[in-house]
């Protein structure tokens, strides 16, 4: 069964067209990357499946977005509910102005957990997750805010994983990072596949090729190629995909 | 190689930090003077009797006890109005309705209310609490219409705050299936917090000094009680001090020169907490 589908999907800021007729599915416990240069609706697209497109005004989606086979977008879907089921890493880290365990316990309070030994235990276990544990298991209580980048951003991983979702959306989560705390972050990745779905978009294509199993290439709104790392990397179909590799473009 | 109109735009530019810092000081000089006399006429006038006697015909008998009994409850009561009811409002503005046509009409008449004159606000206070509401010349009747004098500052500092917090800790919020109210209890006000009281303290303060809309309102001149509930009638130390300064004996020029200088220490102990409040809150994003 496809963890994740998307059936001809159009997407438009307005008047602006901004993704064409995209389809493509990912698998279970599989890591997917979107790549593609600026601008050619990757990010756009990947906010489709937590629906945090629908913050802003004036966006308009047909076509359907389906997870665990079932559409995203349909009335009878509580969007709060989605997005226990999907999470979301942002680009620039954003850790909330609290203590480092109120960053990974937010997502259980604002569900209605509120057992104390139980969201410890959560807590623990997500930031051991995130390779973060060791790091601060002695200051639980100190500001999120005076940790390094590459340690707000796993805390950041280890908040949206807290909640137990199944699947993991990354926008570009080392693009801010500098290459440590980035290698940390790949490591991370293809460790958290086991457990969880994850689709990375990511201006790296190293990264891409190091840490995904399958990938997809954006331009301009459309979905040029979509098949396994390996043969995009090696042995592209279209011409484009082959150029956006090799760098004649980007 | 150093031309003759580099020599002169540094000569402008000193010119201009001279200009600056004479009108810095010329301000700081003019409050120096004012508080300088103040103190001098009105210091030695403070005494425990002076802050808890009642007001008399006799100068060297009066004191402030229930002025300042007014002064107290009128801030107590017009928080409990204002406060709730600002920040209430501040936050469906930038919150709920952010986008909608009447979101912005409201912003416009806010500010508009925020520059009416305070006398104005009197009348409305008399007529509609004083006489339609029924709640006479009362301290209720008077923090009600201050309240709605200080409900501008209050909502605009308030979505000041809130605008500035980043919209990035918004979508990690949204992000982890909040609703935009946990989102709002959770992230927004306590991130806001801060600037949310130094506004708050900057319409307390303001709330201190009036005196016009309350006369208008019907505060009295004299009042020798202590006011023991909010339909009580009372005075406050502006009004106090408007009282003790028409009279022609110099005993009661020194009277209003120590109340003021008990009503400008109120004034600077609610700034400098929120000076305080503000410096230590300086949160990093």
């Amino acid at each position: 069964m496809n963890k994740i589908e998307a059936k001809n999907v159009h997407l438009y800021y307005g008047n602006f067209h901004a993704l064409k007729g995209i389809s493509l599915s990912i698998q279970p416990n599989t890591v997917a990357a979107f790549i593609g240069p600026s601008g050619c609706g990757k990010s756009t697209f990947l906010r489709l499946f937590n629906r945090m497109n629908d913050l802003i005004d004036g966006v308009r989606i047909e076509g359907e977005c389906l997870i665990d086979n079932k559409n995203i977008y349909s009335r009878e879907v509580r969007i709060e509910e989605l997005r226990k089921k999907v999470g979301m890493v942002f680009q620039k880290p954003n850790p909330f102005p609290k203590t480092i365990f109120e960053n990974v316990a937010y997502g259980l309070r604002v569900n209605g957990i509120s057992h104390k030994s139980f969201i410890e235990e959560r807590v623990e276990r997500c930031l051991k997750q995130a390779a973060l544990w060791e790091e601060v298991k002695d200051k639980l209580k100190k500001s999120a805010m005076a940790l390094s980048g590459g340690q707000q951003q796993r805390l950041c991983i280890a908040r949206a994983l807290a909640i137990e979702p199944s699947v993991v959306l990354m926008d570009e989560p080392a693009s801010a990072l500098d290459p440590i705390s980035t290698a940390k972050i790949e490591e991370l990745i293809y460790e958290l596949k086991k457990d969880y779905t994850i689709v990375i978009v990511t201006h790296n294509m190293q990264q891409a090729g190091r840490v995904s199993d399958t990938t997809a290439f954006f331009y301009l709104g459309e979905l040029i190629e979509y098949d396994s790392t390996k043969k995009i990397f090696t042995n592209p179909t279209d011409t484009r995909t082959q150029n956006y590799i090799t760098g004649r473009f980007g | 190689m150093s031309s003759n109109f580099d020599n002169i735009k540094k000569i402008k530019d000193r010119i201009f930090m001279i200009f600056g810092l004479l009108c810095t000081f010329f301000g700081l000089f003019m409050i120096a003077v004012f508080i300088g006399g103040i103190l001098k006429d009105g210091f030695s006038r403070l005494s425990w009797d002076f802050i808890f006697n009642y007001p008399s015909r006799i100068a060297s008998k009066a004191g402030i006890v229930s002025a300042f009994a007014g002064t107290l409850w009128i801030i107590v009561l017009t928080s409990v109005v204002a406060i709730p009811i600002g920040i209430g409002a501040a936050i469906y503005l930038e919150e709920y309705a952010k986008k909608s046509r009447l979101a912005r009409i409201i912003e416009i008449n806010i500010s508009n209310l925020a520059g009416v004159p305070s006398i104005i606000y009197g009348l409305l206070g008399l007529e509609i609490f004083g006489r339609m509401m029924g709640m006479g010349g009362s301290l209720l009747a008077g923090s009600c219409t201050l309240a709605l004098l200080v409900l501008p500052i209050i909502i605009v500092s308030t979505r000041e705050a809130i605008k500035a917090v980043p919209n990035s800790l918004r979508e990690a919020s949204y992000a982890l299936g909040a609703s935009t109210w946990q989102m709002v209890k959770r992230t927004v006000v306590p991130a806001a917090g801060s600037g949310i009281i130094t506004g708050i303290i900057i319409s307390l303060s303001r709330v201190v000094g009036e005196a016009a809309p309350l006369i208008v309102v019907g505060a009295l001149a004299y009042v020798p009680f202590v006011p023991s509930s909010p339909s009580s009638e009372f005075t406050v130390l502006p009004i106090q001090i408007f009282n003790w300064v028409s009279r022609p004996q110099q005993a009661f020029l020194v009277n209003a020169s120590a109340a003021i200088i008990v009503l400008l220490s109120m004034t600077f102990l609610l700034n400098a907490v929120s000076v305080y409040l503000r410096i230590k809150k300086r949160v990093k994003y």
